[in-house]
């Protein structure tokens, strides 16, 4: 196939949105299917761990989240950047709809860390260099949304959202060692997440489908939320106002109406 | 160079024409610290343990309680555009800005914080040590919180978003200022901690004053 896809043509919202449209549905069927076949491999065929029983099987959400939540915050300053640096209104509408998923997923692996914290450790929490620099993640996440919600005007949300979300993903790995170093000064490596690469094929295998199923449900959720966010920004516009002529049931009594 | 040493020497005079809002600062630090022991108890054990975590925190604090000033009365007096249109680079504006705001922030505290440590029963080589490490962290709190002030200038409630977006960043100064201090009262050379904050205060005032600028164009737009 040698047909070159212009690229630019569908950083105009109005070229996106329809597209985002179509790619919707696929991204959730996708999700669906290794959704299933991950926690089916997960659930039923992985075996049960000789040394943490069935309480393991939470890291078949926990892993994926984890990866999600961090994968999202690179994502959502690649899209910053290009935003600033080619002034695109839809980078920062891809930023504004990929902040909320992130949160959910930091959430999401904090939360199981602590269900799996819980019978292995004994403790809900623990100031692991991991968890807390996920907790500070989830705090960056905060910052992005309260300093994008509290700017009225969107395109200044946008900027302001971009250069924060940019000085962040510079600072996370200053963050991460300077939170692992603390922890190995202040407390003894008493415990340790890393279990080494001696996990079973089939459990590793189950992990993956997983994280993609997370992968495709971010996807999905993401362009169904630009989609919105496109159709509230846009909303001034003729092609935003045909189309929402075309398929409200209402509006077509409005105008016999009229006539 | 010029234009640096002239920012700086106009908003110190600003500020000296309010010592009312500098001194409110360091009493900010006086209180928080002396709160802790009334909390926790009189325990000089276990004041002595605390001292460095609260010390560095109440410090932290305290800095980040003057940013909304750092730009505000110049934005709504309008000598900020004037600023931003003069004929030099903004980041050279805003790294007088944040020089000057650690003159009356971080350097007080860094002399101030020697005598709190006194009320924890530090040791004479750790107060000089805490001193040391003020000094040497509150330069980058001032470079990472000129990029808060600026992105939240304007804003409704934009000094408690303020702390939403700095303080995250604030965390790996505190590690390694209260670890120096840490380091010192357990008998560990203080070295590799202060290095660390010294190389963060570098990094901090090199780049921060440019992302802070370029969040101050977004502001004047």
């Amino acid at each position: 196939m040698t047909m070159k896809i212009n690229w630019y043509k569908f950083s105009a919202p109005s070229a996106f949105y329809p597209l985002a449209g179509k790619l919707i549905p696929w991204f959730w069927a996708l999700a669906a299917l290794f959704g299933v076949v991950g926690l089916w491999l997960g659930l039923l065929v992985a075996p049960t761990d000789f040394q943490q029983g069935e309480g393991y099987r939470i890291i078949f959400v926990h892993v994926g989240a984890s990866w999600m939540s961090m994968f999202i915050y690179v994502v959502m300053a690649f899209w910053a950047a290009i935003g600033l640096a080619f002034n695109t209104r839809l980078s920062g509408m891809m930023a504004a709809a990929l902040a909320p998923t992130g949160v959910l997923f930091t959430f999401v692996s904090l939360w199981t860390g602590a269900f799996w914290g819980k019978p292995m450790w004994g403790a809900w929490w623990v100031w692991d260099a991991r968890m807390t620099s996920e907790l500070i993640l989830l705090f960056l996440y905060i910052g992005f949304i309260a300093l994008t919600r509290a700017i009225d005007d969107p395109r200044r949300a946008d900027k302001a959202g971009a250069l924060l979300a940019l000085v962040g993903v510079v600072n996370i790995p200053i963050i991460y060692f300077s939170v692992k170093w603390w922890n190995t000064l202040h407390q003894g490596a008493s415990v340790s997440l890393s279990k080494g690469s001696s996990m079973a094929a089939i459990m590793l295998w189950g992990m993956l489908f997983c994280a993609l199923a997370m992968w495709m449900y971010t996807i999905a959720v993401v362009l169904t939320r630009a989609r919105g966010i496109i159709l509230e920004r846009e909303r001034h516009t003729e092609w935003v106002k045909t189309l929402l002529t075309q398929n409200a049931p209402i509006a077509p009594i409005a105008q016999a109406k009229a006539k | 160079m010029n234009v640096i040493l002239h920012i700086i020497a106009r908003d110190l005079r600003l500020a000296l024409r309010r010592p009312a809002d500098l001194a409110s600062v360091l009493f900010f630090f006086i209180i928080v610290a002396s709160l802790f022991p009334l909390g926790v108890g009189p325990e000089t054990d276990l004041l002595r343990r605390l001292a460095p975590g609260v010390l560095w925190v109440g410090a932290l604090l305290a800095t980040m309680l003057s940013l909304p000033r750092m730009f505000a009365d110049d934005f709504y007096d309008g000598a900020l555009e004037q600023l931003a249109l003069a004929p030099y680079p903004l980041g050279f504006v805003v790294l007088g800005k944040t020089l000057a705001h650690w003159l009356v922030s971080g350097l007080p505290l860094a002399i101030l914080a020697p005598l709190l440590g006194l009320q924890f029963d530090l040791p004479g080589d750790t107060l000089l040590i805490l001193a040391g490490s003020i000094l040497l962290g509150t330069p980058a709190l001032s470079g990472i919180g000129a990029i808060g002030a600026a992105l939240t200038l304007g804003l409704r409630g934009g000094g408690v978003l303020l702390s939403l977006l700095v303080l995250p960043l604030y965390i790996p100064v505190l590690i390694f200022g209260a670890g120096a201090v840490d380091a010192s009262m357990s008998g560990i050379s203080p070295n590799a901690h202060l290095f660390l904050l010294a190389a963060l205060t570098v990094g901090g005032v090199a780049f921060a004053p440019w992302a802070a600028a370029a969040a101050l164009k977004i502001a004047l737009e």
